[in-house]
């Protein structure tokens, strides 16, 4: 079903050592237009990194990632810059900037990188919060919001611009179920309503199941599985049987 | 040795890159002002204080030798020289040193360890110049308006120990300060203290944007930003004070 959309996402034969650790090892995948793929992997099999190397963070020793047509991997400056407006990403720490209120938090991407008028920025933060249900909370710093406000919060950043495509890093990490469950909801409402192409990381396979077409499995920085969950439980891999297992 | 060059070229290379990006579009001038606001403001309750117990020290210093000689009217002069050419600047740069080069450290490096930096450019803006460039201009603008803060509460304190001593009259003790005070004696030692702020500006900001240690990073910057700052900043007024005697002769007492 998803092989006749073009690719929003894809990864070609990507690799990266730290030292004299590699991390990844000729990582291959794509994700078509208005798909989400889980990752998943034990601690430490480069899943992060492979968001990094999504978004530029970080280059790769070997290998493409193209993100909506741009060759993330090769750019630089301003090209990357240009790239960038099309990815939202939302951090497993949220990443608000703590000297910002919320408002100015959401507002910076749209004042630097459109030409909209304080009023028309004004209607954009407000719906975006609205969305993530923390209108009234506009002029709160960030140390005065909750771990799933902050994760609501850091989702409506990532939005603002209305990308083509949004990484995520750990949506649930440290949150309680019935929490980490809304920013699941606030993913698929997205997915269902922009057709937004995501990335997700995660351990949690019960969120990964609610919002992931597929699933990626990385073992030991190399890829092991790629499909639909119900595919995947019957793999030959014990490693992947159990990381697609539900608790 | 060899790592310390490298700091060296480090540093220079990161202060030639402030430079390339001060006059580079958005100037970010809104967060320039905040950040002097935050030094400056919050450096004044510091420097001024300082500044008024130096200026009672140095007349309790000056006094009893000059009495000796019978040169008392000398006081205020002796004062406002002392202040307006070495202990103004150089102390003021050291108090900030301490004040803001810890704080610009601590807190670019506490944005590095919560990923904030990185959400700046993933959000397509340039955390160096976002970031970096405004402190150390807010730095070099701050820097010489709190030296002529702390030089003119020196002479406050001085003057209020000498009056304390003698009754001098406000009046007198002025007239007696700026008397011979040449204009050479207070601008370009003044003017050096921009050398200091971008000094601390751009060696703190490197500490902080570089830092790559996690949690205990943070302190880790902090500290040697207020050690390197403090070192260079006294290492440079060296030799600022050899070039300022070259170009103007006259500055020399």
């Amino acid at each position: 079903m998803t092989e006749s959309r073009p690719a929003a996402v894809v990864l070609d034969g990507v690799s990266k050592c730290f030292g004299s650790k590699q991390v990844l090892s000729r990582v291959s995948f794509s994700v078509p237009r208005g798909e989400a793929v889980c990752v998943l992997g034990r601690s430490g099999t480069g899943k992060s990194v492979m968001l990094r190397l999504m978004i530029g963070l970080i280059k790769p020793d070997a290998g493409d990632i193209f993100i909506s047509g741009y060759n993330i991997s090769r750019l630089e400056g301003k090209e990357l810059s240009r790239a960038r407006c099309k990815i939202g990403f939302l951090f497993q720490s949220a990443a608000l900037f703590d000297s910002f209120t919320l408002y100015d938090n959401l507002a910076l991407p749209l004042r630097r990188l459109t030409d909209k008028s304080k009023s028309e920025i004004e209607g954009i933060v407000h719906q975006a919060l609205n969305q993530v249900a923390l209108t009234g909370e506009e002029n709160k710093l960030p140390s005065a919001l909750s771990g799933g406000m902050r994760k609501r919060a850091g989702l409506a950043r990532a939005l603002v611009l209305e990308p083509d495509v949004l990484l995520v890093d750990e949506p649930s990490s440290g949150l309680d179920r019935i929490t980490a469950s809304e920013i699941d909801d606030l993913l698929l409402e997205q997915k269902a309503m922009h057709q937004t192409t995501m990335v997700i990381v995660t351990h949690d396979v019960h969120g990964a199941r609610r919002v992931g077409d597929r699933f990626a499995v990385l073992d030991q920085g190399k890829l092991i599985a790629l499909g639909k969950p119900q595919e995947l439980e019957n793999h030959e891999s014990e490693t992947v049987r159990k990381l697609v297992a539900e608790e | 040795m060899r790592r310390f060059l490298q700091f060296i070229g480090d540093v220079t290379l990161f202060g030639i890159r402030v430079m390339a990006n001060v006059c580079r579009r958005p100037l970010e001038l809104g967060e320039t002002w905040s950040q002097m606001s935050e030094m400056g403001v919050r450096s004044l309750p510091l420097v001024s204080s300082s500044g008024l117990a130096l200026g009672v020290v140095m007349t309790l210093h000056t006094r009893s030798t000059l009495v000796a000689f019978g040169a008392t009217a000398l006081i205020p002069r002796v004062q406002s020289l002392s202040f307006f050419v070495e202990i103004g600047p150089l102390v003021a740069a050291l108090l900030v040193a301490g004040r803001v080069g810890a704080g610009i450290g601590a807190v670019i490096a506490n944005l590095r360890v919560t990923e904030q930096i990185d959400a700046i450019e993933v959000l397509s803006v340039d955390s160096f110049k976002f970031l970096v460039v405004p402190r150390v201009i807010a730095c070099v603008i701050v820097l010489p308006l709190l030296t002529v803060f702390m030089d003119a509460c020196g002479l406050v304190g001085g003057f209020f120990s000498e009056f304390a001593v003698s009754h001098l009259p406000p009046k007198l003790f002025l007239e007696r300060a700026f008397q011979g005070v040449e204009w050479s004696n207070f601008v370009p030692p003044t003017l050096k203290t921009a050398v200091f702020g971008f000094i601390i500006g751009a060696v703190s900001s490197y500490y902080g944007y570089t830092m790559n240690e996690g949690t205990h990073g943070v302190g880790k910057a902090a500290t040697n930003s207020v050690v390197t700052c403090s070192l260079l900043v006294i290492l440079a007024d060296v030799i600022l004070v050899k070039i300022i005697f070259l170009l103007f002769p006259g500055s020399a007492i």
